[in-house]
């Protein structure tokens, strides 16, 4: 069971309290954009066995939506973070790093 | 009682549920850093200004702070409550609406309290003080809990899902369901 911790209302929340919101930190390509961006950016995601980036909202709670870095492969839970940001705090690359030092932000799995 | 979800409904297990009288409800939104709001609520509940995931009683009702940018009050009457709110923040970017006939509050009572609640939600119990509000789900849906002392507690649904969680509460409390766990 998932548990990640709310950072709006500070609730350690159970998986079934969260809806999930797909991989966090996309690009958005919309009205002007070529074909094969708006393709990319509509269905195209990363699948990574390892750390990943994501999006969830604490449905039946506080309701605001958030990002969380876990571990696909693990599940280690590295932390979460305001949604209010477009890429990973430090702190959560950190965490990433001390278990996977190699880990590269945003390189192609 | 004729103006509730449940008509007053009661079941008595090895705890007692019943559904609560009606009371009037408030929500609010807006910034709850914003020391106008701060004050409105102060002076409209004659109560304090709740920290987060905390539910307060003031001279005038209750507090419940629902969200980072939420409120739910207990106010003798919504409609006083609302001009108050309305008069003492004018054009503030805040809202405040009459929720009364949104929700059903459901109050257990009894040494297993706690228990029945946790048979149905994913809430930590143990860590759960008296005074702490903490949204959450109720089998499959959404509600809030907190419980006045270590024997009581209020459960708030929506209206249209009363019946569901009053029967999973009746259920969760049936004589010889009890385990003991708190």
């Amino acid at each position: 069971m998932l548990t990640l911790k709310c950072p709006y209302c500070g609730v350690q929340a159970d998986e079934t309290e969260l809806s999930p919101g797909g991989e966090a930190h996309l690009t958005r390509h919309g009205p002007g954009s070529d074909d094969d961006a708006f393709e990319s950016y509509l269905f195209m995601r990363r699948n990574p066995r390892g750390p990943h980036f994501e999006r969830w909202r604490h449905a039946m709670g506080c309701g605001k939506w958030f990002h969380a870095a876990r571990d696909t492969a693990t599940m280690q839970v590295f932390g979460t973070y305001s949604a209010q940001t477009t890429e990973s705090p430090q702190t959560i690359l950190d965490a990433i790093r001390a278990v996977n030092p190699d880990f590269q932000y945003g390189a192609a799995e | 009682m004729s103006d509730t979800a449940l008509q007053g409904a009661v079941y008595r297990g090895y705890v007692h549920v019943s559904e609560a009288k009606p009371r009037p409800m408030v929500s609010l939104k807006g910034d709850l850093s914003d020391e106008s709001l701060r004050d409105a609520v102060r002076l409209t509940m004659n109560s304090d200004f709740p920290e987060a995931l905390s539910v307060i009683g003031g001279d005038k009702g209750q507090v419940a702070w629902m969200a980072p940018d939420e409120l739910l009050l207990f106010p003798e009457s919504a409609a006083e409550a609302l001009s108050s709110i309305q008069h003492k923040l004018g054009d503030a970017h805040v809202l405040a609406l009459d929720v009364s006939d949104m929700r059903t509050e459901i109050v257990l009572k009894g040494a297993g309290a706690r228990e029945v609640l946790a048979k149905a939600s994913p809430v930590d119990f143990g860590a759960l003080p008296p005074g702490t509000i903490r949204r959450t789900r109720i089998a499959q849906v959404p509600a809030a809990i907190w419980l006045a002392d270590a024997e009581t507690a209020h459960v708030i649904c929506f209206r249209s899902v009363a019946r569901y969680v009053f029967d999973v509460m009746a259920m969760g409390a049936r004589k010889g369901g009890e385990i003991g766990v708190f």
